[in-house]
């Protein structure tokens, strides 16, 4: 049993240090990110600007047909595939080229930052998802029962997310540099105010909902995340496109820094499809909690500090959806909802669990 | 109630068909005919631009039950219009939004306030601590939020707004189910995915295989006039429609099962047993419209109770395993049967459930009186002091039945705790420092005089109500108080008798509830999760296909389709369709396009604008 014991603890060690490693591979990811955005600032191509200048005639363009049907040329051939000619039916402002290539901007030296930046993230979550792994080994149990646990499986949730993004050729690159720097804050305050010792599961944790619920809920909140990051840089890239659009000459730097951005429509559209794709599953995630409940407590429903925040979650991330199909919330004031949304997710999971009485209070701090 | 999608923002323009299913059925036959006057050429050109309008809105309508927004203006001044008023707005997409937020906004407090329902101690210590803030609290409802009036007003405004949106809703479905796909607007060009090529087939020819491509990708088809009207995608109209029915399912059952439930706990020391009834209850609460002749007939008796826990570590002491072996029987004396109830596994008899909530000592004492004879034998259950994990434990021994030697009648009080495994310091005085019964002792006071249980006012039986009763002293004036390992007896001065400790008996509490209705919010929840997944990742949408033989004799051939949220899946669905519909009718290499007015698309469709007038082409030649 000793013997077992040791073995358990040198695993334990081995997880912190994996998790220490990554950390640090991700700090240079960090720096190269930097290098990336530092280097794509001297690409100067201001195509939303010129997109966007204020137009005499009408503020209706459709550049996309047009440039469609100019690629197509007159001379289209047989054998070629259909062409299909698609028109936002949104109206408002055209379709805006989308800055590609992440804070590299077309910038040759900042792109290959950028790959450095990429290469060293993968290489950080091979040693985060190993660090999660020893955990897990080394408590015999999902690696979830406490907040520091947690927090190494969300942040390895979203670099995962990132890049099987990445790996399916989705334009995220601009992702990178907010995503390093948070994987970095989560794993930095796992490590010092919510480090506890890897340990056995208390018999109220014992369960195969643990495995549903609590993995559903980290899944969620990391993919919850990545929305809430493209909708944060949408309300940035939306008041400069309005800036632009009303004739106003936005600064330097925001200029810079936005223009390597996907334009407002496609990052508003990256954080629905998101947004919209999770929310069943944290809808799943409640019900797999209330059925839970019921087994451990005697009851589904109970109003408990997590479970009304869950709620709360739900019903703000519900009022999103809704609001982005309603006249007169879509847009900047559904993109405020989203943020709300993701900020009542951020307090049941810090706020409920280190500073409300609850029964979900398992932060092990 | 609303629609989770990604509006086109077409539901601005066609208020009329979404708002009211008849009013849509009108609107298509209605444009049908226009759609002819189109084709004719009778009618003058204005004429024909209105008529084209018209059929855009009937080919958008009805893409959704989705409901108008309306805007908020006043109502004209009867009662009937204030009422209509009131009715549109309550069941207006925006006002339940509103109510939404409003009804997590009110459950806030309530997770950051103690609550009476889940607290009551912390309810009690709030209001002692917060004399003036605690009773304004107290009126605003804010111990009970869950169960206050105006969080009952928004949950009810927000149930009668989703019935209010979903019944009418469901009927518009049931109405599009039976009709047909609406007739291909006069200009297909307009639509958000196009594609058109030209072709040596005939024009029915073309028809006629698109009609198949169309049935065979499980389309529901239509014909039209030298055109085919598809539409696909109904399951996510459903799936919106079931996901707001299960809502309410699931309020209707969470009411139910609020209004008809009951929960009880009762404290069973080993060996000791319980049926269930009112009677036999520590504590029991119930829904309003509870009975209680209707609980369940069954009962158990304590068998064994077997914990474990963390023995090393710095978890030392954190529970690991808890689990009560008991025998049950169901109905006044059914036949016994065996069974274990632990943390996440309760037991289930009949409607009811039987879980286990908490456990603890029970010493087991003997206490003698005067003259020398038992004036009580029993285990004593001591409860866990809150919040110590090592659960030293309070009690009461109070014996009512006493004679001292002089044969006067008095009862004894033994006030004290209880350590599983003992340990004292200077600050804490005897406490325990493990949960499990490493080193057993208790530690008690003894008392005489009257214990007070006759005055008729209830009082716990782990307290000892002082009044009337005066503590033993010692020889040198000091209170009785003496520490006690299994075995050894505390004598009470000049003969009083004494109190012997034996030996630890476990007890566990249990919390035996019935909750009707669980599994109808189970189903609706499921539903629930259904209706959302279909409504969020199915798209809706209609194609078009049109034939018509061209100015130079060939046949031109146009799709479009839309969808009811602006996806990628739209156009990229309708460039497979053609892909597949040219198999049967190869294009032609394309003429140079802008130089015959070949086809109703004129150049000046690639104007700037898009006012409908500016696109105007002019009646149809066919």
């Amino acid at each position: 049993m000793n013997l077992a014991a040791a073995d358990n603890q040198s695993l334990a060690d081995l997880s912190r240090v994996l998790i220490l490693s990554a950390m640090a591979v991700y700090t240079c990811a960090f720096v190269a990110h930097i290098a990336e955005w530092v280097f794509g600032s001297r690409s100067r191509v201001a195509r939303t600007a010129a997109a966007l200048a204020p137009k005499k005639k009408s503020p209706y363009t459709r550049p996309t047909e047009k440039e469609t049907e100019a690629a197509a040329g007159a001379g289209t051939t047989v054998l070629e595939k259909p062409e299909v000619v698609t028109r936002s039916a949104l109206g408002g402002r055209p379709d805006l080229p989308d800055g590609t290539g992440g804070g590299a901007g077309g910038d040759e030296q900042g792109d290959v930052y950028g790959r450095v930046a990429i290469a060293l993230t993968v290489l950080a979550f091979a040693l985060h998802a190993a660090g999660v792994l020893t955990r897990a080994f080394s408590v015999t149990r999902a690696p979830w029962a406490n907040m520091y646990e947690f927090s190494i499986t969300f942040s390895m949730v979203i670099v995962g997310a990132y890049l099987v993004l990445l790996a399916a050729k989705k334009n995220v690159r601009w992702l990178g540099l907010v995503l390093v720097t948070t994987v970095l804050l989560d794993l930095g305050l796992a490590n010092t105010v919510l480090y506890t010792e890897s340990d056995q599961l208390p018999p109220a944790l014992d369960s195969v909902w643990l495995w549903i619920h609590v993995s559903l809920a980290i899944l969620c909140g990391g993919l919850f995340y990545l929305g809430a990051v493209g909708t944060m840089l949408y309300l940035f890239r939306d008041s400069y496109e309005n800036k632009l659009e009303q004739g106003g000459k936005p600064g330097g730097f925001a200029t810079s820094v936005l223009e390597r951005l996907p334009s407002a429509a496609s990052l508003d559209k990256f954080a629905y499809r998101i947004n919209a794709a999770v929310f069943p599953f944290w809808t799943f995630t409640i019900i797999a909690g209330a059925i839970w409940a019921e087994d451990a407590w005697g009851r589904y429903w109970g109003w408990d500090a997590k479970e009304v925040w869950s709620f709360i979650t739900w019903v703000a991330y519900a009022g999103y959806l809704h609001a982005r199909a309603t006249v007169g919330w879509k847009g900047r004031k559904a993109a405020m909802l989203a943020i709300v949304a993701f900020l009542c997710f951020l307090f049941n999971y810090y706020g409920v669990n280190l500073f409300v009485n609850s029964l979900h209070s398992y932060s092990g701090v | 109630m609303s629609d989770t999608t990604d509006s086109n923002g077409t539901s601005g323009s066609n208020g009329a068909g979404d708002t009211d299913g008849t009013a849509g059925t009108d609107g298509t036959s209605g444009t049908g005919s226009a759609d002819v006057t189109a084709r004719t050429g009778s009618s003058a050109a204005t004429d024909s631009g209105s008529a084209e309008e018209a059929t855009e809105a009937a080919a958008q309508s009805q893409l959704s039950t989705a409901p108008v927004e309306e805007a908020p203006s006043g109502p004209k001044l009867s009662l009937f219009g204030w009422l209509r008023w009131f009715w549109r707005q309550l069941t207006s997409m925006r006002v339940a939004l509103l109510l939404l937020l409003l009804l997590s906004l009110a459950s806030v407090p309530g997770s950051l306030i103690p609550q009476r329902n889940a607290s009551p101690f912390r309810v009690a210590e709030f209001l002692q601590n917060n004399p003036k803030l605690g009773p304004v609290y107290d009126r605003l409802q804010l111990f009970d939020v869950y169960s206050s009036v105006w969080f009952s007003a928004i949950y009810l405004l927000l149930f009668v707004s989703l019935i209010g949106c979903i019944v009418p809703r469901t009927w518009q479905f049931v109405g599009q189910l039976r009709a047909k796909p609406p007739k291909a607007p006069s200009r297909l060009k307009r639509m958000p995915a196009y594609t058109t090529w030209r072709t040596e087939a005939e024009p029915a020819e073309v028809l006629g295989g698109a009609r198949k491509l169309l049935r065979g990708s499980r389309f529901r088809v239509a014909d039209g006039e030298g055109s085919v009207s598809a539409e696909k995608g109904y399951l996510r109209e459903l799936g919106n429609l079931c996901f707001h029915l299960a809502l309410i399912v699931m309020l209707v059952a969470f009411a139910v099962g609020q209004l008809w439930s009951v929960e009880g706990g009762k404290l069973v020391v080993k060996g000791g047993g319980f049926a269930n009834t009112l009677t036999q209850y520590d504590d029991i609460k119930s829904g309003a419209l509870y009975d209680y002749d209707d609980l369940d007939g069954f009962g158990f008796t304590l068998e064994e109770f077997h914990s474990s826990f963390e023995e090393s570590g710095p978890e030392r002491g954190t529970p690991r395993d808890f689990r009560a072996d008991i025998s049950y029987w169901e109905g006044a004396d059914g036949p016994e049967k065996k069974a274990s109830i632990e943390v996440n596994e309760p037991l289930t008899v009949g409607s009811s459930k039987v879980y286990l909530l908490g456990h603890g000592y029970a010493p087991v004492v003997t206490v003698k009186d005067g003259k020398g004879d038992v004036a009580f034998r029993g285990p004593v259950p001591f409860l866990p002091q809150d919040g110590d994990p090592n659960l030293t434990s309070q009690g009461v021994v109070k014996v009512t039945d006493y004679q001292d030697a002089k044969g006067k009648k008095e009862q004894l009080g033994f006030v004290g705790i209880f350590t599983p495994t003992y340990g004292i310091d200077e600050v804490r005085g005897p406490h325990s420092t493990f949960p499990g019964m490493k080193y057993p002792a208790i530690f008690l006071s003894a008392y005489r005089g009257n214990l007070g249980i006759d005055t008729g006012l209830p009082q716990s039986v782990y307290q000892l109500n002082q009044r009337g009763m005066e503590p033993f002293e010692t020889e040198d004036g000091d209170i009785l108080r003496q520490s006690l390992r299994p075995g050894e007896t505390m004598d009470l001065p000049d003969g009083a008798g004494s109190l012997t400790f034996e030996r630890v008996e476990r007890w566990a509490t249990f919390q035996i509830s019935q909750k009707p209705a669980s599994g109808w919010a189970l189903g609706g929840a499921l539903v629930a999760i259904g209706g959302l997944a279909a409504s969020l990742f199915l798209q809706r949408r209609r194609v078009w296909v049109r034939a018509y033989a061209g100015g130079d004799g060939r046949t031109v051939v146009e799709m479009a389709s839309l969808g009811r949220s602006e996806s990628a899946k739209v156009p990229e669905e309708l460039g497979t369709l053609a892909e597949r519909l040219r198999a049967g009718a190869a294009p032609l290499p394309s003429a140079p396009e802008r130089d015959a007015d070949d086809g109703p698309d004129d150049t000046s469709d690639h104007d700037d604008s898009v006012g409908p007038s500016a696109d105007d082409d002019g009646p149809r030649r066919s």
